[in-house]
């Protein structure tokens, strides 16, 4: 053979010395170490958060108050777009060219692969439009997602808004919530917040080196789906709801309905209001700076933020604590000399009956009855005045006031029943009598009730005694479940006893030739109670709260009218169409003092509000330190001459 | 029977060998086809993909083999110099007229097509070696045969250079086993050039003083071992000397004659230089590719580094990493085991032939095949530098398919007419 024969086996050696080099690397490269099996699912692998659709909201009756409503962003991949149509696209999404131009160059400025917003929210007939010639245009791609839609446009501020979260939201969420997701900023959209939103689902979607995504990894096997928000049954009457609107339009003030048996909240009106529908979609950074700007405050929740002196419908409360207390019984008469003039307090009083009884005091409204009241709650129980007021004021904690009642939206205030503490440090004594501030005995001066209050007294009295906290949302999600802390019967500390000579008081006020006489309605025994509040800056605010029928209420109703003058003139008629609404689903009320409703405008004139406080800046000033200071208006404590709308009826 | 069948034509080709030959033509094709699969247009047939062309380089590839084996074996022989002449004058001209492509001007455009003639000049080197040192075959192994034959190794290599490919001009290089065989070089060679690259990595990662330190330390030893025998500590004297002038020698010549992004490389493969996302982006990318599939791979048309292109060249340089992605490392080992039996087959064919030309030419074939699969391989999984070469019969490309199917298909040629051309 041949000399160097050997020397084959040196050079298959070091090919089989190299292979198993090689096979010892891949050894180590895929068998040993697991870093590259992470490496490569960190490169190809993206998680795409896909958001569940928000809980919907319907009214009691199931129909909706809140939906979804699809809208589409049009989204760019710079590098992919090529020779299409500007001027097209242009004309169908409606922007000019130079808007084109730095969509895109924004885009590009953000990545030429990735797909970048182009233009958000268009709406359902635009994408129709587009959607035809989409295939023209590529590079373009259309992402739908979901907005909220309020198909009536009513209960904006029970409803509340959804907006973007901010830094502090995402910080105290511990990273749940991620930079552009929504959460509710306020109403029922914040306090259902965690039922509403649902859960977001994980898509694991394999990208290529350019970030373009190619698919779904492993058959979607590591997916998670987005469960929707939970859908919550609300309280509200959308009908009833409606008509309130209507009826409160152009008008400052609230409407509270609440059924008594449940606390269930069937209407909730603030007014002004606003469309929810303004708080959607592409203007709403405008729209919301001109609702904060709006002088009447829409964004202003006023049946659970505003508190007012309650006016004459206090005296129903009165009358309960009193006779609780053991002060006076029904049998109670006190004279009227048209007017409480006792130890210098002067408190005019409008009707002409001399003796009167428990029952007429509710029915025609008797200041002077309840100065008496006030006067026996504080001065003869045997002890210090102060002490026996925080004993007077405990009943009024008690029925609801002076403290939030629990409702389920954000934001709720709880009024104003100031402790005896609080008056000794103003009088610099504890020698104080009643006669000090005797004008709480009639819902005027310093007590401060919101709207929502006055109507769930009107439901502790519809239930002789007792209430459930009002709430506006009856059921969550599929099984409508209802929170627990809404179905506790909590007792308003007066027996049931007590309650009869004040319904019939009231009674006979609207059906007996009372102060409400006029919103009498046929077939149903309304029990209600007027209250004409004092205003200083402007008219008087107007106050009717009731409760129907009488036997087995199924109503109880608190309407609050800013700057209308008399009870019985505004609220009284809108509290009576609501409840012959919701009880008899008609309105017998004459057609025109139905338009007189919708159609009378009880704002405020702006301008003229701003001159009044400039002629007065000093009684201001020195009534600061005294008055309370109650959001919506301010009361002055001196002017203790109440004036009472049942007087002008009588008059008319 | 049994002697009809050895005389006839099919009996006497090597079918062990065209059996791998085609079986790697397959792997290629399926793995091209995984490496470009885009899931959204699958389809097997389509010829603007690099796999529907390379199905049609595959089906030319047999033709051509086929032809090769009904060739005259002699004819081979004769057209060897003319054959040399054409492609150093293709080598010439491609640098005249060639295309440009990432910094090589390699390709010379016909039609649709690109003729690559570095490919086809390890074919004819190759030949003309053979040729050549056959001429030489009666005389002992000697000084002036081993320089002709080292120019005409070295004369393409220089023309490559030129464009400048690197990697293809490395592979010449390989022929040194050949050399090697013939006994034109001795096992102390070996020794010594293995030593050289022993020492060329260890200066660069060493500071080349306390490398030098060492050195001299194990002389020393060596000096005191032999110190009754004057010529061995001569011996170690000369060699100490040599290897620290190279030592020294090694950081200029690596500072001075490398291009940066050669530098780079080698740095990346020593770990001396950490840039996944620069310079070491392929082998990283290519690194997590293979390391990824683990033991039995992620399966056909699954892996995602590759089809999703994370890796660069995956279907002409790093095709290794999609067969490492999806098929794992039982696939690599398999893969490496089809080419390791080919390539000891090829020794053992070279053995058994009967002329000193068809032996010297397949032990040609197998030490550029073996360079190919080495580097190739190698720089997919970082052991050696990333060098632009493409692995025999499975890289996407016609022009290395058809060298490298040539390159075999002859030897074969010359296997089965051993008998015949051994009385020549």
């Amino acid at each position: 053979m041949n000399s160097f024969f050997e020397r084959k086996f040196v050079i298959q050696g070091i090919f089989i010395a190299i292979a198993l080099v090689i096979v010892a690397r891949l050894f180590y490269l895929q068998i040993i170490d697991d870093s590259f099996l992470l490496s490569a699912n960190n490169n190809v692998l993206r998680k795409v958060i896909v958001y569940p659709a928000r809980g919907i909201i319907l009214d009691r009756n199931g129909k909706v108050i809140v939906q979804n409503e699809p809208v589409y962003d049009l989204l760019v991949t710079p590098r992919e777009v090529k020779d299409i149509d500007t001027a097209l696209l242009c004309q169908l999404i409606h922007i000019d060219m130079e808007g084109f131009k730095s969509r895109i160059a924004k885009a590009r400025a953000h990545s030429p692969y990735r797909a970048s917003p182009f233009e958000k929210l268009i709406s359902s007939e635009t994408y129709a439009r587009l959607q035809e010639h989409l295939h023209k245009f590529r590079g373009f791609y259309v992402q739908n997602r979901t907005v909220r839609s309020y198909p009536d446009s009513i209960a904006a501020q029970f409803l509340g808004y959804i907006q973007e979260v901010n830094d502090k939201d995402i910080e105290r969420s511990n990273g749940f919530y991620k930079p552009g997701d929504y959460i509710g900023a306020s109403g029922v959209e914040r306090s259902y917040e965690e039922l509403l939103r649902g859960s977001r689902g994980v898509k694991n979607l394999m990208v290529d080196a350019l970030n373009r995504p190619k698919g779904v990894f492993m058959e979607g096997k590591y997916d998670t789906l987005a469960v929707s928000g939970d859908g919550l049954v609300s309280s509200l009457d959308i009908e009833l709801q409606i008509l309130a609107e209507q009826l409160m339009r152009n008008k400052l003030g609230s409407v509270v309905a609440i059924e008594p048996s449940t606390g269930e909240i069937l209407t909730f009106v603030s007014s002004p209001s606003y469309d929810p529908n303004l708080m959607v979609g592409k203007d709403r950074g405008n729209n919301y700076m001109d609702l904060l700007n709006d002088p009447t405050k829409p964004m202003f929740i006023r049946p659970i933020q505003a508190s007012y002196p309650p006016g004459s419908v206090f005296k129903v409360v009165a009358a309960l604590t009193a006779q609780q207390a053991g002060v006076i019984d029904q049998n109670t008469v006190f004279f009227c000399p048209h007017g409480y003039f006792v130890n210098g307090a002067r408190m005019a009083c409008t009707h002409y009956d001399g003796p009167t009884s428990l029952i007429k005091s509710i029915q025609m409204s008797c200041n002077t009855y309840y100065g008496h009241v006030y006067a026996r709650m504080l001065d003869s129980r045997g002890m210090p005045t102060p002490q026996a007021y925080d004993l007077w004021r405990e009943g009024l904690l008690k029925f609801g006031l002076g403290h939030p009642l629990g409702i389920d939206l954000p934001g709720e205030k709880g009024g104003n029943v100031y402790p005896s503490t609080y008056f000794t440090k103003r009088f610099k004594s504890d020698k104080w009598k009643s006669t000090y501030n005797i004008s709480q005995s009639i819902g005027q001066g310093e007590l401060g009730i919101t709207p929502l209050q006055m109507a769930n007294v009107m439901a502790i009295v519809a239930n002789r005694g007792f209430y459930y906290r009002p709430h506006l949302i009856k059921g969550i999600g599929e099984k409508k479940i209802v929170k627990e802390e809404f179905t506790e019967k909590i007792h308003a500390g007066v027996d049931a006893k007590y309650y009869e000579p004040v319904i019939e008081g009231m009674s006979r006020a609207v059906n007996m030739g009372g102060t409400a006489a006029s919103v009498r309605i046929a077939g149903i025994e309304m029990c209600g109670k007027t209250g004409t509040v004092q205003n200083p800056h402007g008219k008087n605010h107007a106050v009717f709260f009731a409760f129907a029928p009488r036997e087995n209420p199924k109503i109880a109703i608190a309407v609050f009218i800013e700057n209308a003058g008399y009870g019985g003139t505004w609220a009284g008629p809108i509290a009576s169409m609501l409840i012959e609404k919701y009880i008899n689903d008609t309105i017998t009320l004459p057609k025109y003092i139905q338009d007189r409703i919708y159609n009378e405008n009880l704002l405020p004139k702006v301008e003229k509000k701003e001159s009044a406080i400039k002629k007065n800046p000093t009684t201001i000033k020195k009534d600061s330190g005294k008055v309370q200071k109650q959001i919506a208006q301010t009361t002055d404590k001196k002017e203790l001459l109440v004036h009472h709308s049942q007087v002008r009826r009588t008059h008319e | 029977m049994n002697k009809l069948q050895n005389n006839s034509f099919l009996g006497r080709i090597d079918w062990i060998t065209i059996g791998l030959w085609f079986l790697l033509c397959l792997i290629g094709w399926f793995n091209i086809h995984a490496a470009v699969f885009d899931p959204e247009h699958p389809g097997l047939f389509n010829l603007e993909t690099n796999y529907g062309k390379q199905s049609i380089f595959i089906f030319t590839a047999v033709i051509i083999g086929f032809c090769i084996l009904i060739i005259d074996s002699r004819f081979f022989i004769s057209i060897t110099p003319i054959l040399y002449i054409i492609v150093i004058l293709l080598l010439v001209a491609v640098l005249v007229v060639g295309r440009n492509v990432g910094g090589n001007q390699a390709w010379i455009p016909i039609g649709s097509f690109r003729l690559q003639p570095s490919e086809f000049g390890k074919l004819v080197t190759c030949l003309l070696l053979a040729y050549y040192l056959n001429t030489q075959a009666s005389k002992t192994p000697n000084k002036k045969t081993l320089l002709i034959g080292a120019c005409v190794v070295l004369f393409p290599v220089g023309l490559v250079m030129l464009q400048p490919d690197t990697g293809s001009a490395l592979a010449f290089f390989s022929l040194v086993f050949v050399f090697y065989r013939e006994g034109f070089l001795s096992n102390l060679v070996l020794i010594l050039g293995a030593l050289a690259i022993l020492l060329f990595v260890l200066a660069l990662l060493i500071n080349q003083w306390i490398l030098v330190g060492v050195i001299a330390l194990v002389a020393l030893f060596f000096m005191l071992l032999f110190r009754k025998r004057r010529k061995n500590m001569i011996n170690v004297g000369v060699l100490f000397i040599a290897s620290s002038v190279y030592i020294l020698g090694v950081d200029f010549a690596y500072e001075q004659i490398l291009q940066p992004h050669q530098r780079n490389r080698i740095d990346i493969i020593l770990g001396k230089m950490d840039d996944p996302r620069g310079q070491g982006y392929n082998l990283n990318q290519s690194k997590i590719a293979i390391g990824s599939g683990q033991l039995f791979g992620k399966g056909y048309l699954q892996g995602t580094q590759t089809k999703y292109n994370f890796v660069p060249e995956q279907s002409t340089d790093f095709i290794f990493c999609t067969i490492g992605e999806e098929w794992g490392f039982a696939g690599s080992v398999f893969l490496i085991c089809i080419y390791l039996t080919l390539l000891l087959r090829i020794v053992n064919i070279a053995e058994r032939q009967r002329t000193t030309f068809a032996r010297i030419y397949a032990y040609g074939v197998a030490s550029i095949l073996f360079f190919h699969f080495f580097i190739n391989i190698g720089m997919t999984i970082g052991i050696v530098p990333v060098i632009g070469i493409p692995l025999p019969f499975i890289s996407y490309g016609g022009s290395s398919l058809w060298s490298f199917t040539i390159l075999l298909f002859i030897l074969l040629r010359f296997d089965s007419t051993r008998k015949g051309l051994s009385q020549i």
